[in-house]
Parts: structure tokens; sequence; C-alpha cells
């Protein structure tokens, strides 16, 4: 290295950067290509329309997509109402200030906090202390708290991205602030709030410590909220972790990658028109 | 007047992350405590005698687990992740960035139970093989975690790199420095407190992550003495035992929770007291 001049070195540490990039993208591309290959020739009509049936040995998986499906609705309709407003009125009726910066601070504090914390709160307080048990309504609001954070940043990004003079037009025509914001802002921050929205659902989807302990586990259909269920990453989880059946677990793991896959890169390409139209 | 109302309400709705915080920290405390004040803190911490069913509940063991894990994945993940960002900040074409750069937040997308999968199914066997001990190891965890943080910490160096005024390069430039020279002697120090907030929240995604750990790291309840031990650490204790546990047991459970909330609200909150300096 020593023996290197100056631009021998900066060719000597491109390669090796680029390697060490190249590994990180192969790493990835490794992950999804392994599941994939071994888990897609499992994806039969069967397999995502029947139930599971002897422990997860045989049938399908169809409750774990219904529990799935369930937790997402549960947690996003508590957590958008809280995250879209705390962003509005961060961005429209304050200005920066001791009780922004005391409100972003909770956020971040809250965006950092480890799920099986959040997993463990949800026991105490919905499980126990509101007597719910393990069923989709505590998981569901275990997981909100989880989606909180996420969506109020994306908001009030979005928001933030909103040209002042969309709102100083309305202004002028004599529109009050609440309208203006619901009919002039926030359908122009809608994409952006969308993309924070569609994220959310990719990481619930890919969620398992909040959920085993507030929803339970159960391999059931579930018929109302106040059941337990097992989402998708659960089922994977003890059907990898207990050796139950490898192929459905490789099926489980090819549709969760998957889903998480597709949503991701829509919501980037969501995001990406959004910013080029503001900028 | 109605303007009024929903002034109030969407302040009402604003505290609500700052409220959950505080509700959080309330319910943990409280689920947690009475067991510390049982049998005292320091025997609490710093005994490693773990047999809840019989009343010993020392964590000490799980406590250098889960640093000793956290510590090596961030041996293993900070050069490749710094790496990562100096290439796609410095030295790609922009139009790569733009691809890149979500390509690697990707692999934050994948669910961490699928990372413990792999790891189970093809890291172990290779360190198993190759290393010897019994695989499931405080090796293969680090490795895992080292995998799982790096989208966090090169997607913040990135920006931490991009916000560094372009004269400092230009002036480097001009004094004949060589484009790595520049990044390295300029840009990068220049960028410091950015990075250094990068690896703060990648070390308390690593030391919360759990489900993955709980898979590749053999749960043994002993202090590690190499990295081919198996460990357990905070977060797999939690998890593992959480579902059958009662009495004083699931107390020392979320005492062990109130551990790591500890740790990890230290991180957040020095990470969030770099970020504001800048």
């Amino acid at each position: 290295m020593i023996l290197l001049n100056a631009p021998g070195r900066q060719t000597l540490m491109k390669i090796l950067l680029w390697i060490l990039t190249g590994s990180t993208i192969g790493i990835l591309i490794f992950i999804i290509v392994f599941i994939f290959y071994h888990g897609l020739p499992q994806l039969t009509w069967t397999f995502l329309s029947a139930n599971p049936a002897d422990m997860g040995r045989s049938g399908g998986i169809f409750a774990t997509i219904v529990s799935t499906l369930y937790l997402i609705i549960i947690a996003l309709a508590f957590a958008t109402p809280l995250g879209l407003g705390t962003a509005i009125y961060l961005t429209e009726y304050t200005h920066e200030g001791l009780m922004t910066r005391l409100i972003r601070f909770g956020t971040e504090c809250l965006a950092g906090i480890p799920s099986i914390i959040l997993g463990l709160f949800g026991f105490a307080i919905f499980v126990m202390a509101f007597g719910w048990g393990w069923s989709l309504l505590s998981g569901g609001l275990a997981l909100s708290v989880m989606l909180l954070p996420t969506i109020i940043r994306t908001s009030e990004e979005s928001i933030l991205a909103v040209p002042q003079e969309y709102r100083e037009v309305a202004y002028s025509l004599g529109v009050g602030k609440w309208r203006t914001i619901t009919l002039v802002v926030l359908p122009s921050a809608l994409p952006g709030i969308a993309t924070g929205l569609v994220l959310s659902i990719a990481r619930s989807i890919g969620e398992t410590a909040v959920i085993i302990f507030t929803a339970g586990s159960s391999l059931r259909f579930p018929n109302s909220i106040f059941e337990s269920g097992r989402t998708m990453a659960v089922h994977f989880y003890i059907l990898a972790r207990e050796g139950i059946s490898m192929p459905m677990a490789y099926g489980t793991a090819a549709i969760l990658v998957l889903l998480i896959l597709v949503i991701n890169m829509s919501a980037y390409l969501i995001m990406r028109r959004f910013i080029k139209k503001y900028t | 007047m109605r303007e009024k109302i929903i002034e109030k309400i969407l302040m009402i709705l604003a505290f609500s992350a700052i409220g959950l915080l505080l509700l959080i920290t309330i319910f943990i405390f409280r689920e947690g405590l009475p067991v510390i004040l049982k049998v005292g803190l320091s025997d609490f911490l710093f005994s490693d005698q773990w047999a809840p069913t019989n009343g010993h509940f020392g964590i000490l063991s799980m406590i250098i687990s889960s640093l000793a894990v956290t510590v090596m994945a961030i041996i293993l993940g900070v050069p490749l992740s710094l790496a990562c960002a100096i290439t796609l900040a410095e030295f790609c074409p922009r139009r790569w960035l733009l691809i890149l750069k979500p390509t690697i937040e990707l692999l934050a997308g994948i669910p961490s139970v699928v990372f413990g999968f792999l790891g189970v199914i093809l890291l172990v066997p290779l360190i198993r093989d190759y290393l010897g001990g019994p695989g499931l190891s405080l090796l293969a965890s680090s490795i895992i975690l080292a995998i799982m943080i790096l989208p966090t910490i090169t997607s913040i160096s990135i920006d931490a790199l991009q916000a560094v005024p372009l004269l400092y390069k230009e002036g480097a430039l001009a004094m004949g420095a060589t484009h790595w020279q520049a990044v390295w002697y300029v840009l990068l120090p220049a960028a410091r407190s950015g990075v250094v907030t990068a690896i703060i929240l990648g070390m308390a995604r690593a030391i919360g992550e759990t489900m993955a750990v709980i898979m590749v790291a053999g749960n043994a309840l002993k202090i590690p003495t190499s990295l081919l031990d198996p460990v357990r650490t905070l977060t797999s204790t939690i998890a593992l035992e959480m579902g059958y546990s009662s009495g004083d047991h699931r107390t020392a459970l979320f005492a062990a929770g109130i551990v790591l909330f500890i740790f990890i609200m230290g991180l957040n909150i020095l990470a969030n007291t770099l970020m504001r300096k800048k």
C-alpha cells in the first residue's frame, strides 16, 4: 500500500469499494433468488386458498393470509388518523419551537423502539390490562404503534413538499384554513402520504416479534377480530423453527418476500413520481 | 369556532407519539420493576444465575451476550456499510445511485425471520463445518445482524456524505489530492457526526433485533468465551420464555425489557443530540 503512489492507491481503493458494494448487492440478490428458487414452485392455487391442516404440514396458508390482512387493516385504521393528524399539526399549525421539537423527539424515539419491546407493551396493555387476550385487535393496535412514526414522517415530508403558493391562492380566494388543507394541501400531498401507508403495509407483513405476543399464533381461521390469529410471517417462523414442513416454509417465505419486494418497489416509484412533480 | 376545534383535535393527535412513548415506558417499568426491587438491582444485573423457576433472576450473561453480538455486528457491518455509502455517494454515476440506493434499502425490507432462516440453513452449517463448534453461535448472529443493519448505516451515511458542502471536496481536489484522498481526508471527517449517528442507530437496531437472533444464536445460557459459543441475548430470552412464563418469571422478563429499553433510549438520545449538533 505504501509502495503505491496516490493515483495507484485510489485505483486500489476504488476496486475494493466496488467489490464490497457488489457483494452487498450480491447478498440481496442471492437471498431473493434462493427463496424464490425453493419457494415459488410451492405456490399453487391450493396453497393460497386452502386452510392449513395438520399444524401446517399440509393444506395451504389461507387463514394466515386473512389474519395478516385483518392486522394490517386494524393497524392502519388506528395509525393513519394519528399519524396524519400529527403531520398536519406539525406542518400547518405550528412554528418550529419547543413543542414541535418535543413531538419530533418523541416520534424519533418511538421509531427506535425495537419490536420486542412493543410486543411486551402490547401484551401488558392490550392482552392483559384491557383483557382482550391474544387477539387480532390486540395485535393490530400493537402494530399501529410500530407504524405510527413512519406514517408521521412520510406524511410530514409530503405535506412540506406542497408549494406554499397553493395555500396562498386558496386563502386569497377566501377559503378557510381547514378547507384549504382538506381541499388543496392533502390532495396534492396524497401520493407521498400513500407511499408511507404502502411502506407500512410492507413492514406489517414482515413483522413477527410484535405480533406473536399480542395476536398469538392460533392457526384457526379468524372469524372475528377478538380471536387469535397467525400471520404469514409468524406461520413461517413456526414452520421453520419447529421444522414442521420445509416445503411449506419455503412457500410462505416466497410469498412474504414477493409481496414485500413488489410493495417496496411500487412505493419507491410512486414517491419518485411525486418528487418529480414538485422539483 | 370550527377552525379552533379542529386545531385542538389536531394538537391532541400530535401528542399521540409522545403519549405512546410515555405509556410504553410506564407499562414496561410497572410490569418489570417489582422483580428488580425484590432481588435487588445488583443481583439482577451482575449475577449470571438465571433460573426463574427457582427464584434466580440474574441477567448478566444475557447483557454480555447482547453487547457482544452488537459490537461484533458493528465491527463486521460498519466497514461494509461505509464502503457501500462511499461508493454510492462518491464513486458512482448519479443515475446508478438512484437505482442502487433503493436496491440496498430493499435489504431492510426482508423480514427478520427470513434472515434468521437463511442463517440457520446456510451460514450455521458453514461455521460448524469449517470453524467448529455447534455453528449456532455469537459469530453467526453477528454476521446476520451485520447484514441487517447495513441498509440503516449505509443510507444515513450517504445522506451525511452528500450533505458536506461541495466546496470542501473541490478545495481538496484543487490542492492536487486524488478523489480518494479527498474522500478519506476531507469528506469523511466532515461527515463524521452523521456517520457516527448512523452507526449508533445501527447499534440500536442490532441490540433490539430478536427473531433472527433467536434462530441462529443457539440460545445457551452462559457468558460466551469464544466467537463460536452459542449465546442468548436479552431479546431472545424475552421472546423464548414469554409464552410459558408466569408470576415472577414473567415480571423478570419485563425487567430484562427495562434494561433493553434503557440501552435503546440511551442510544437514540445520543443519536438525536449528535444529529442536532450539526
